[in-house]
Formats: C-alpha cells, sequence, structure tokens
C-alpha cells in the first residue's frame, strides 16, 4: 500500500457563471522519502488540488475522486476525523507565511495549540518540543524567538516558522504550496536546503507546488505537469527535463531564462492561458500548441504510459518523436542552442 | 559602447544618488537625533543611449527607489541626476514634466497600474493628450492604433477595460502607453515578475525588439538575474542602498567579483537536475539588515562569507578593477 494514494482528483467550483472545473481526474502516488513535484502556471490548478486533499476548498468547491492516505480515504471522511489527520499525519505550508500565521498570538501559543490538540501534550512539554522544531530549522535563539509575535519575523524567518510548525507532530506527508515563492534567491536557497535535510532527517514524503522549474530540479524525484486544471505530462524528474515529450513540457522548459547559454531570443510560448470557465473541448493547450493537428481542438487526449519510456504518463495525441522533432525545428528556427 | 565612443556624452549621469526617507523616532524626547531609513545610499552610474542597463537585487535593496528617484517620483536627497548633461536635482515641476516626454516608466504590477475606468485607447492615448495636445483626434487614433498592433494587441480591443485583459496583454498594454511618445529612455520596474514563464519570455522579445527598433536606452530593474542577463548589456548588482558591482554582463556572469554576486548566482535553482544537484551552493547566513541600521563598514559584511576584521572598519568605495567590472569590495 501506498502511503497517499490520489486518483481521480477533481475539483468543481460553483459560481455565478456556472460550474467551473479547476482541476479534471489526477492522479498519483506517494512513498515514504518521496518528493513529487506539481508544476504548472497560474490557474492551473495546483493550488486547489493540494487543497482539496486537505479539505480546505472555499465553500462553494467540490472535489471528486479518492485521497487515499494508509488505505482511508480522505474526501468521504467527517470532518472531525479528518481533523486528527491534518496537521498531524499530512501538514501544509502555504506560499505567505504573513497570512497563514495568526498575528495576534505569539508563535508560541501557535505552536503549542498543535501539540496540545494532536497529542495530547501539556503546555510546558510542548513549549520544549516546539523550541526543539525550531532549533531542527535553525532558527537562532529559538528560546527567546518563540516568544515574539509573527510580524517580528522576516520573510525567510516566517516560513521557518511555518516549517517547523508543520513538522511539529511529524508528519508522513509534507504538502509545501509554494513556499519559496515570496523570498529571496538567497533566502530561498536556504528554505530548500532546509527541506532537503528535514527530508533526510524524517523521512517525509513531500509534495512541492511551485511554478519554478528550477526548484522542482533540485527537490523533486516525481514531477507533475499541469495545465488548464489537467495533467499533461507526469513522469520522473530525469525524463521531464531530459525527454520532455509533451509540447506543453517543452514548451516551458524553453520559456525559463537560464544563466548559461547564448544571448538568443527567449522561445515564448504564444498566447495566453485558457479560461477555466470555458475550456475548449480538446486539449485545453491546442490553441497555443504550435504542433497542434486538428483534433487537439476537437478531441481531448487520455492521459496514458508515453510509448518512449513506460514510467512516463503523457496527454498528447502527438508521438513522442514528432514533439521532439517540432522542438528540435523551433529551436533551430528561432536560432536557439539547446 | 564605452565612454570614449560616446561623442555625446551618457544620456543619464547619476552621481553619488542618496534617498533618505525620515522615520517617525521611537523616543518622545525633541533631543534625539532623527533616523533616516537610507533607501539609496550612493549610487554613482551612466547610462547610454541605446544602452540597456539591468539593475539587480533582493528586496529592500532599493531599485525601485532608484528607478523612482531618477525621474522625481520620489525625492532626492542628495547627489545629482543628470539627463542629457543637464542637472535635474532641484528641477522644477515644468522641467521634470518636459523632461519626462523623453523618458518613461513601466511598472511591476501590469493591472495595478492601469486606470480600471479608461479604456485601452485612452490609457495608451493619455501622455499624447498630455505631451503633444496639437495632434488632430485622427492623428492621435491613428498613433494608439499603430501602437497597440506593434505591441501585439489587436484593434478590436481598442474599447476594452484593462479587467477584460490577462497580466501579460495588461503588460503589453503598460508598454505601449510607455512607448508611444517614442521616448530615448524606458525605465522598467519588474516588468515580468507578476507573469507566468511562458509569458515573461513574450514580452522579453517584445522589448528587445521595440529596443532595437526604436533605438531605446533600458533600465531593466528585475530580482530574477536569469531574466535580466537576457536583456541587459551591464548590470549593476545592489545591496542594501548601494551598488556592490557594476560590469559588463559576460563579465558579472562567468567571472563575478562580489562576494555577494557570487552568492546570488550560486543561489539560483537551475532547471536541470543533475546540474542543480551536483551544484556548490554559498549559502548566505541569515537576513538582510535593517536599512535604518546599516552595518558599519561593507554593508554586506555580517552575510559576506569572506569576510575579515576590515571588512566593518571603511565603506568600500567602487572600485575599476578590470575594463569592464567595478566592485566594492576591499578583498578584491
Amino acid at each position: 500500500m501506498h502511503l497517499m494514494e490520489v486518483k481521480q482528483l477533481g475539483v468543481q467550483f460553483q459560481t455565478p457563471d456556472g460550474v467551473v472545473s479547476a482541476v479534471n481526474g489526477i492522479g498519483f502516488t506517494l512513498d515514504r522519502g518521496e518528493t513529487l513535484g506539481i508544476v504548472g502556471e497560474s490557474g492551473s490548478g495546483k493550488s486547489q488540488s493540494v487543497l482539496a486533499i486537505m479539505g480546505l476548498l472555499a465553500a462553494n468547491g467540490r472535489a471528486t475522486g479518492e485521497v487515499l492516505y494508509n488505505g482511508k480515504d480522505l474526501i468521504s471522511m467527517p470532518v472531525a476525523d479528518l481533523n486528527r489527520i491534518r496537521g498531524n499525519r499530512v501538514a501544509m505550508i502555504f506560499q505567505d507565511p504573513m497570512t497563514s500565521l495568526n498575528p495576534y498570538l505569539t508563535v508560541e501559543r501557535q505552536m503549542t495549540e498543535v501539540l496540545e490538540f494532536h497529542k495530547g501534550m501539556s503546555r510546558r512539554e510542548a513549549r520544549a518540543k516546539a523550541i526543539q522544531a525550531l532549533d531542527a530549522v535553525k532558527m537562532p535563539e529559538a528560546a527567546r524567538r518563540i516568544m515574539m509575535y509573527p510580524h517580528e519575523f522576516s520573510g525567510g524567518m516566517r516560513q521557518r516558522v511555518m516549517i517547523a510548525m508543520a513538522l511539529l507532530c511529524e508528519p508522513d506527508v509534507l504538502i509545501a504550496d509554494e513556499p519559496t515563492t515570496a523570498l529571496d534567491v538567497t533566502v530561498q536557497a536556504q528554505i530548500l536546503v532546509l527541506m532537503r535535510e528535514l527530508q533526510r532527517d524524517f523521512g517525509t514524503a513531500i509534495v512541492m507546488i511551485t511554478h519554478d522549474l528550477g526548484v522542482v530540479a533540485g527537490l523533486c524525484d516525481e514531477v507533475m505537469v499541469l495545465y488548464g486544471g489537467q495533467v499533461m505530462e507526469q513522469g520522473s524528474a530525469e525524463a521531464i527535463f531530459y525527454k520532455p515529450s509533451h509540447p506543453y513540457t517543452a514548451g516551458l522548459l524553453a520559456a525559463v531564462p537560464r544563466l548559461e547559454g547564448g544571448d538568443a531570443p527567449m522561445i515564448a510560448i504564444p498566447g495566453a492561458p485558457p479560461n477555466m470557465a470555458r475550456l475548449p473541448t480538446g486539449c485545453p493547450f491546442a490553441e497555443r500548441c504550435v504542433m497542434a493537428l486538428t483534433q487537439c481542438e476537437s478531441v481531448r487526449p487520455v492521459l496514458g504510459a508515453a510509448g518512449h519510456d513506460a514510467q512516463v504518463l503523457r496527454a498528447c495525441h502527438l508521438s513522442f518523436d514528432d514533439v521532439t522533432q517540432g522542438l528540435q525545428r523551433l529551436k533551430s528556427g528561432q536560432g536557439a542552442v539547446p | 559602447m564605452t565612454r570614449e565612443e560616446s561623442t555625446m556624452g551618457p544620456l543619464l549621469a547619476v552621481k553619488d544618488l542618496r534617498v533618505h526617507f525620515a522615520i517617525r523616532s521611537e523616543s518622545p524626547w525633541p533631543w534625539t537625533p532623527k533616523r533616516a531609513l537610507k533607501a539609496v545610499d550612493g549610487v554613482s552610474f551612466d547610462l547610454h543611449a541605446g544602452e540597456t542597463l539591468g539593475i539587480v537585487g533582493e528586496s529592500g535593496c532599493g531599485k525601485s527607489t532608484l528607478a523612482r528617484a531618477l525621474i522625481n517620483l520620489v525625492p532626492i536627497t542628495a547627489g545629482s541626476v543628470a539627463w542629457h548633461g543637464e542637472e535635474m536635482r532641484g528641477a522644477t515641476a515644468q522641467q521634470w514634466q518636459a523632461k519626462r516626454k523623453a523618458v518613461q516608466m513601466i511598472f511591476q504590477d501590469p493591472l495595478a497600474s492601469l486606470d480600471p475606468r479608461m479604456t485601452v485607447s485612452q490609457i495608451i492615448g493619455e501622455p499624447l493628450r498630455t505631451h503633444c495636445p496639437e495632434l488632430t483626434p485622427a492623428e492621435h487614433q491613428e498613433r494608439v492604433l499603430a501602437m497597440m498592433l506593434r505591441v501585439g494587441l489587436t484593434a478590436q480591443q481598442i474599447n476594452r477595460y484593462p479587467h477584460e485583459f490577462s497580466g501579460g496583454q495588461c503588460q503589453r498594454i503598460g508598454i505601449a502607453r510607455a512607448l508611444i511618445l517614442k521616448p530615448q529612455v524606458v525605465i522598467c520596474d519588474e516588468p515580468v515578475s507578476a507573469l507566468d514563464v511562458s509569458i515573461q519570455a513574450q514580452i522579453i522579445n517584445l522589448l528587445k525588439e521595440l529596443q532595437a527598433e526604436m533605438g531605446l536606452a533600458l533600465i531593466f530593474i528585475a530580482h530574477d538575474l536569469a531574466v535580466v542577463k537576457h536583456i541587459s548589456q551591464r548590470v549593476m548588482v545592489m545591496y542594501l542602498g548601494r551598488a556592490m558591482e557594476i560590469a559588463e554582463k559576460h563579465a558579472l556572469y562567468d567571472t563575478p567579483r562580489h562576494p555577494y554576486t557570487q552568492a546570488l548566482l550560486s543561489a539560483i535553482p537551475v532547471p536541470d537536475p543533475r546540474l542543480e544537484r551536483a551544484k556548490t551552493l554559498r549559502l548566505l547566513q541569515g537576513d538582510l539588515p535593517s536599512p535604518v541600521n546599516p552595518p558599519s563598514g561593507c554593508v554586506f559584511c555580517t552575510r559576506c562569507p569572506k569576510a575579515t576584521a576590515d571588512c566593518g572598519q571603511e565603506r568600500p568605495a567602487l572600485r575599476q578593477l578590470t575594463e569592464q567590472t567595478q566592485c566594492a569590495c576591499i578583498l578584491d
């Protein structure tokens, strides 16, 4: 049995303009110590899918499918049972550490609350454990700083508090929703190193949501690429980065500005992301895809095993060779060095 | 372009520019000394016609304040800003107004920088109404339309409102508004940081094309060193209100001289699993110090992996190390 298994997860929102499907049938498995990266642009449904896993969707949202944690389905579970799992066995850290900490409470109160609720510790035990957790995330002078309020910390330190709080109960799964996006690069590097060390020490499985392919490259074993609420491609980091088999993945990798490489114009993906309220009937990426066939507009490709690599799942009508050749043409046409 | 080649002199010459903001004292006593937040503290550089100068640094390093000070959107505390050799410090509002025809700005948040109650044609045409009131309505409309088409908008969109556009399109509107007066310099303050990767590349390519076409000089501010590399000829690295290193692009990225530049470059995650996992990180310790109480001596010395006791003594000036590189570090 996998630690966590997500099957056909979907998220729908009831809006005044009708039903909006933010996520359509994504699935993955996660084992101890593994890291899954979910990559996508804004509006691709990456945040909504993990909020659905944690039962944190907005009131007008509804999750479908199954999220099995140790064989138990989190979606159909009563809230009281779910509360014993989330924050305890499955924890989450959010993008903006300032808005996800309570500004009225000291860090100590926010952290001890978790332990008192989940572990039934006394305040004194909880405080000792909380200080240990802050030490583990390399917070200097943890014993003194634990009495401070969130606004007294810098952005990087706040994110450390969030991570320490998420790790208090030594969860099996840590879901990180863009944990470093609001941080500067030098601080981001510190936090990423910290997450890697914590994973090594505690064997936590991590679901890392990010739009930064560089972060994924450094941290993730498995990668899922989302676009328009659907999985475009899913596989090992090696396969996704070195042999992208979907035009969107390939385009995204080509569009990332890189430090190495020449002065050739950057390869952009034309157009803009789709309107989720009016998703096309075919492939959501078809209208921006330079390699699109006529059937791409009308027939939605099914996610299935790729021919070139059995470990990779892809949703595209084109073959792997077509995509590779198309990408080569695109790069040579633009005069770019691969 | 080197300094000798330009016969006209630099388009913009900035010398020892300082922008300080007075902050309220926490002490109730009137005799306690007044405190100041030194957002920009002694920055000097030149900008030549047609050139792109990239300015990078982390949040709070003063790069946006610097950009705003260049066109008097924040008052200058000390130092000099000279556009076309004309000193602008202490200039009147009218003098600035005349200058701004040649100096335009593009802002970070594409939607927030457009008036939600104006149509695209009103937004793009507003600079024309201010600076070229002699145009007939037909000429006015023609120039707006031509500009819209040039930045990749369509003629049908001319009467729409900003909320009807995506982030990338809003940034195109912002670019059209900045370029409609055919300026010589455009100051871009994080023009792509709010955009998705696939859209970023579109906007960068558009800016580069327009620059080549119109002979623009760009000041391109960003926190993403990789983006800056794609568009700049020279790059200035700022930290806590000061320039740490100014260098020609290839010199800066291939052989960074300042320890801060080196740390910044090594901290950028590379989108390549093998390279990213193999690289040696030069992690910086701690956080950015407060610009109200900057460290004595070199402002970077509290986080610098190579700092010695001497670094805290004296503030290093920007020195010419090689033909391409100026660096403010006593160790080099």
